[in-house]
């Protein structure tokens, strides 16, 4: 199975402080990996490294077979990365949004698809400004999904989702590895999270430890 | 691959040291005896030994951070050596810079009743000035290491490519005004002997002296970069080796 | 795509922006018609003084209206880390560069043509050879806008960007200030002759920048 990320003694500082303090982490295509730990673990450094937002102090790393330290674009191209933010413009509309991304990545299309999956046709025309903090979070998951990525990177995607949104993101994750996506979630909801997973690695103090693969196993059936 | 924590060997920096000590000595003894007393700006126009090398060391302390920051910048010679000189050499440019316009500034006065003289020469060492302080208010804000050392080598490397625009237009602007201008530093061919040799021991005093300051800033640059090495080092190292959690039960 | 467009959908972007939270007309506008008006309280307008040296306040007036611009050019970026999302977007960085510089003049061109029309009127200028005035306020405004895009890149990550921008960028803007200022004296006093090597001066000046932007901006945006 080829593989989308290779981590190798990753050691990447915020500031001075060593946010990683050596990763290795292996991840397949297909896989729909789940990030454990506690606050202050690295996860969400972890998940920016991957997507070469944050430099590496020292190690591998490579996505998409490109090594990070060299070619960030490559990677870049084909991920994308929901984080705590959405990163949109407040005074451009949930479309304005959409499109730019859309254009930015090269793509002529209107981002219509993208915008019903996520359930926010009602709302496409308001601006970001005077969007719910729920509908927001939907919309962080449409930039992400617009952009058709090989590998989708969620950092705690349920916080701030309603049911309704919790539902659309659990039928996105699913169906990912049937798209031929990647995912790698960093999740408190552990219960909702592990319903999805297929592996699950624990991330604590800067480092990785893996978690039991029985629990991988169970959920392979789903 | 142990990157140089100095610049100069320990007895070099000795000779430099002492070198600058007696040649400042000898630029006195010339500067305020040796050379003849100027037969209208009197005793004033002495300040010239000491102002027109400050400003040659303004230019050269900009010279050399820009070209530190270029060599920093190019693939090849990448090394955070490259990033401390250039911040060292800045530290010191902006000295001798602000010397420079003083010293202008009290040479000025007696002589032609200025304080200051909006020829091309000090207007844009004015402006160097401005540079200086914008590059130092860069540096002094922490960050990633190589990520700053690039941020810094960039924006010298803008602000040096500046400085002749500045030069040539403020000329320009002045030459256009029919008034003569006012600063007449002597710098023409028909300076007298003794005036000219002490002018040159002015300059090798001040060069020799920039050398043996950018050695020691570069040292004590080179320690600091160890030791927050070294607390990174520290850091990683305390968190490797944290105890491993205790797995919450599910 | 190519980076033309890449620069076009990025500007289009800016302005989108712009003409929608209409900060610059509604706040970087008013403050340049204010600096017009302390000048004329700083320099008394009985005195004759203010329509010989109109073309300097002019210029110091737009300076530091552009100060704001740029400022709010970056901030923008800074609401929801919309910067990582650019970023992670993969566009180039010359393209970024050359859409946010091309927003930022349009912007300061129009600020221009209202700030000059508040000179003249309150200044009592006689205008002439609009010709060399639009030519300068063009080569100029792109000298401005590249450098201080260039700048303003640099500044943006830090906390003390507001106070870094100006030290930063003032000084190099100087040969464009002298440009600026004794091409339109010369545009004024009915001399365009006399300014056309000026408007060659901010046209290198224009050029240079422009290209240290392109070639340097990529790398100033990941760093911070």
């Amino acid at each position: 199975m080829p593989l989308v990320v290779r981590l190798r003694s990753v050691v990447c500082l915020l500031g001075r402080f060593p946010a990683l303090a050596g990763v290795d982490l292996d991840v397949a295509a297909g896989e729909i990996l789940l990030l454990t730990g506690p606050n202050g673990a690295g996860k969400t450094t972890l998940l920016r490294l991957i997507a070469g937002l944050v430099p590496m102090r020292s190690g591998e790393a490579e996505v998409f077979g490109a090594d990070l330290s060299v070619d960030r674009r490559t990677a870049r191209a084909q991920l994308a990365l929901v984080g705590h933010e959405t990163f949109c413009y407040d005074d451009l509309t949930v479309r304005e949004n959409l499109r730019f991304i859309t254009r930015a990545a090269g793509s002529p299309a209107e981002p219509d698809a993208t915008i019903d999956r996520l359930g926010l046709r009602a709302v496409a025309d308001l601006t970001h400004r005077r969007l719910s903090a729920g509908q927001r979070r939907r919309l962080a998951l449409g930039t992400a999904l617009v952009r058709d990525p090989r590998l989708l990177l969620l950092d705690e995607p349920h916080a701030g989702l309603d049911a309704e949104g919790r539902t659309v993101l659990h039928e996105i994750v699913a169906a990912a590895p049937g798209e031929g996506r990647t995912v790698v979630m960093a999740s408190h909801e552990l219960d909702l999270a592990r319903a999805l997973a297929t592996r699950e690695v624990r991330v604590d103090s800067g480092r990785t430890r893996l978690a039991e693969p029985a629990r991988a196993a169970a959920t392979e059936t789903a | 691959m142990r990157e140089k924590d100095r610049l100069l060997d320990p007895w070099l920096s000795r000779v430099f040291g002492w070198a600058s000590i007696v040649s400042i000595v000898v630029l006195a003894l010339f500067g305020l005896w040796g050379a003849p007393e100027d037969a209208t700006q009197k005793e004033a126009q002495r300040l010239m030994y000491l102002h027109v090398p400050a400003a040659w060391l303004a230019y050269l302390a900009f010279g050399v951070t820009a070209l530190a920051s270029a060599l920093f910048l190019w693939p090849r010679t990448r090394s955070l050596v490259w990033d401390r000189i250039a911040g060292a050499s800045a530290e010191l440019g902006v000295l001798f810079t602000a010397l420079t316009l003083v010293l202008g500034s009290l040479w000025g006065r007696p002589v032609w009743g200025v304080w200051w003289a909006w020829d091309a020469r000090l207007v844009t060492t004015a402006v160097l000035f401005f540079l200086y302080l914008g590059y130092l208010a860069l540096r002094r804000i922490p960050g990633e290491p190589i990520g700053s050392a690039k941020r810094n080598a960039i924006a010298a490397l803008i602000a040096f490519v500046d400085v002749p625009i500045v030069h040539f237009s403020v000329e320009w602007w002045r030459t256009l005004h029919q008034k003569a201008t006012v600063f007449n530093p002597q710098l023409d061919a028909h300076i007298d002997g003794v005036m000219a040799l002490t002018l040159w021991i002015g300059v090798i005093a001040f060069t020799i002296l920039y050398v043996y300051l950018l050695d020691r800033r570069y040292r004590l640059a080179s320690l600091e970069d160890e030791m927050e090495e070294r607390e990174i080092a520290a850091a990683i190292e305390a968190r490797i080796g944290a105890p491993d959690p205790v797995e919450v039960g599910r | 795509m190519s980076v033309w467009r890449e620069a076009g959908l990025v500007a289009g972007k800016d302005l989108r922006i712009e003409s929608r939270s209409r900060v610059a007309l509604a706040q970087i506008l008013p403050f340049g018609l204010i600096v017009v008006l302390l000048f004329a309280f700083a320099l008394d307008p009985d005195r004759g003084i203010l329509a010989r040296v109109a073309p300097g306040l002019f210029w110091v007036a737009v300076l530091l209206a552009s100060l704001l611009a740029i400022g709010r050019a970056f901030s923008v970026e800074e609401q929801h880390n919309a910067r990582d999302g650019l970023r992670l977007a993969g566009l180039d960085g010359a393209a970024i560069f050359l859409g946010k510089a091309a927003a930022i003049v349009l912007e300061l061109l129009a600020l221009e043509v209202v700030l000059g029309a508040g000179v003249v009127l309150l200044y009592d200028v006689d205008v002439h050879g609009v010709g060399v005035l639009i030519l300068t306020a063009l080569a100029a405004t792109i000298g401005l806008a590249a450098t201080g895009t260039l700048y303003g890149v640099l500044a943006a990550g830090f906390r003390s960007r507001e106070t870094l921008l100006p030290l930063l960028l003032l000084p190099v803007l100087a040969p464009v200030m002298l440009g600026a200022t004794r091409a339109f004296e010369d545009g004024l006093e009915g001399v365009p002759g006399d300014a056309w090597p000026w408007v060659a001066l901010l046209g290198i000046f224009a050029g240079l920048y422009t290209a240290i932007g392109v070639l340097a901006f990529g790398a100033l945006w990941e760093e911070t």
